[in-house]
């Protein structure tokens, strides 16, 4: 443990090296995400098309993600924006169907209420339907967060500094240590990211509090 | 005045809801649509409002057609009373009474007075006005719901089977309540339900109708049953049996009426009321 003690600076600068790559990629991919999981809900015909095609990207390796892209793009493999543009689609991978998901969750019957009583259009989806799909949304979100989180780690394989340093340092010199405190930093960010989006949602959605055993449960199951 | 001329709605998918649908609603008055399950009478209901357009025809709100109208300014305008309440449930009781006034451009302050005053009206306790509708019971979810149609001081208001999905006892609350509203407020009311006893009881007029909006009859309740239209109407609104199908039976203390049953309903009394 001696190694972590006197290496406290360079854990804290890593970690918050990484905390930013991950926000970025997380919030990125879930404001990308709301037009594209909109979109795959109102469009009925472009669904499955959507989903299948954004969840396939789940499935691309990340070091190929991570090598293709800057040949692609034609940026260097070992700036931040590779990582933080590969986080990104992972992201969007997960999230449009939770956006989706969480759109069908609206019950019909409140969707027509708010058309009777005057809503436009435009009015009631981010008045009515957004807020309504909130706990699902969220649900995803979380999940989105604690992967993108883990999942930033290899960026240190291409050459982008973040906690994973750890690891491949820690690794070649065989300083067990280092590479504990590694895991440890990257599980204690997603756990503190995770509490901060459980406590925006509880701020955000008081009406979800205690109401709604089945879509609670539902945000449970998936995160 | 709310006045269905020829209207016919056909769905894409080829069922006729509603068929060359001819009717006068007088204003200030309770109209009621009776009907078993689709008849059509929500169809007619959602055409008010234009939440369903007609296929032909049209309906004309004091003289004025409907389709001229901006379809969102036009359910601004009248207030909409539905099933369970329809009530947003991530909205307080008092922002859910305050959708429309907000919705109007009312002032956060000014919506919330309005909507406390309405709470008053339609009986609820002010104290619930910051819990959601979740920890109501039915009937009160209920009473939010006529509060919120009556927030903005429309008109017209339409019910949609607004009483359909509580208990008997509140159900008759509600209905005795909504008499109350009815004989303060003044407004033209069009309610929907399948419930011949609560279109009787709260209907000044009454349509009758059957699949595709058919008019089997509309009149008062005493006309009807008086002088049902055909067997099915009468058989429809139970001329034969329970508490309409009555026969006078002597007692030692005067003549009472008695009903299949031969259970007594009443005392009859004699001379004019």
């Amino acid at each position: 443990m001696d190694w972590v003690s006197e290496n406290l600076d360079l854990i804290g600068s890593l970690t918050l090296e990484h905390l930013r790559q991950s926000v970025i990629a997380i919030a990125a991919g879930f404001a990308l995400s709301l037009p594209l999981g909109w979109v795959a809900w109102r469009y009925r015909l472009l669904r499955g098309w959507v989903i299948t095609v954004t969840g396939l990207l789940y499935t691309i390796p990340s070091l190929a993600l991570l090598m293709i892209l800057p040949v692609v793009a034609g940026y260097p493999a070992t700036s931040e924006t590779n990582l933080v543009i590969a986080l990104t689609i992972y992201a969007i991978a997960i999230m449009v169907r939770a956006v989706t998901d969480g759109l069908d969750s609206v019950d019909p019957a409140v969707r027509r209420s708010a058309t009777a009583v005057g809503y436009g259009a435009a009015r009631r989806f981010w008045a009515v339907d957004l807020p309504l799909a909130g706990p699902v949304i969220l649900a995803g979100l979380r999940v989105t967060a604690v992967s993108t989180i883990s999942l930033a780690t290899v960026g240190i394989l291409v050459g982008v500094t973040n906690l994973g340093y750890l690891f491949t340092n820690g690794l070649q010199r065989r300083i067990v240590p280092e590479v504990l405190a590694g895991i440890v930093a990257v599980a204690v960010i997603a756990l503190l990211i995770d509490l901060a989006l459980m406590a925006a949602g509880r701020t955000l959605m008081p009406w979800a509090r205690g109401a709604a055993p089945a879509r609670r449960s539902a945000a449970e199951a998936a995160s | 005045m709310i006045e269905f001329r020829n209207v016919t709605k056909r769905f894409p998918d080829g069922t006729v809801a509603v068929d060359s649908f001819d009717l006068v609603i007088p204003s200030r008055r309770t109209t009621v649509f009776v009907g078993s399950s689709g008849c059509g009478k929500t169809t007619l209901l959602r055409m008010i409002n234009r939440m369903v357009e007609p296929t032909s025809g049209t309906v004309e709100i004091d003289g004025e057609d409907v389709a001229a109208k901006q379809g969102v300014a036009l359910r601004r305008s009248i207030g909409y009373v539905m099933q369970n309440g329809g009530l947003m449930p991530h909205f307080t009781v008092a922002e859910n009474i305050a959708t429309v006034p907000r919705l109007n451009g009312r002032t956060r302050r000014a919506a919330r007075a309005r909507a406390l005053e309405l709470m008053d009206v339609v009986g609820l306790d002010t104290a619930m006005a910051d819990r959601y509708p979740s920890q109501l019971s039915g009937g009160q979810q209920q009473r939010v719901g006529v509060a919120r149609g009556l927030a903005a001081d429309p008109n017209i208001l339409l019910m949609d089977e607004p009483f359909g999905a509580v208990d008997p006892i509140v159900r008759a609350e509600l209905q005795r309540e909504l008499i109350r509203l009815q004989r303060d407020l003044d407004k033209t009311v069009v309610f929907v339900t399948h419930d011949v006893d609560e279109a009787f009881l709260l209907g000044d007029q009454v349509a009758i109708l059957a699949e595709g909006a058919r008019r089997l009859q509309v009149g008062s309740p005493s006309e009807i049953t008086e002088n049902p239209a055909d067997d099915f109407v009468a058989a429809f609104i139970g001329a034969d049996r329970g508490k309409r199908a009555l026969r006078v039976k002597q007692t030692p203390r005067g003549r009472v009426l008695v009903d299949a049953e031969g259970r007594t309903q009443g005392v009859l009394v004699e001379g004019e009321g």
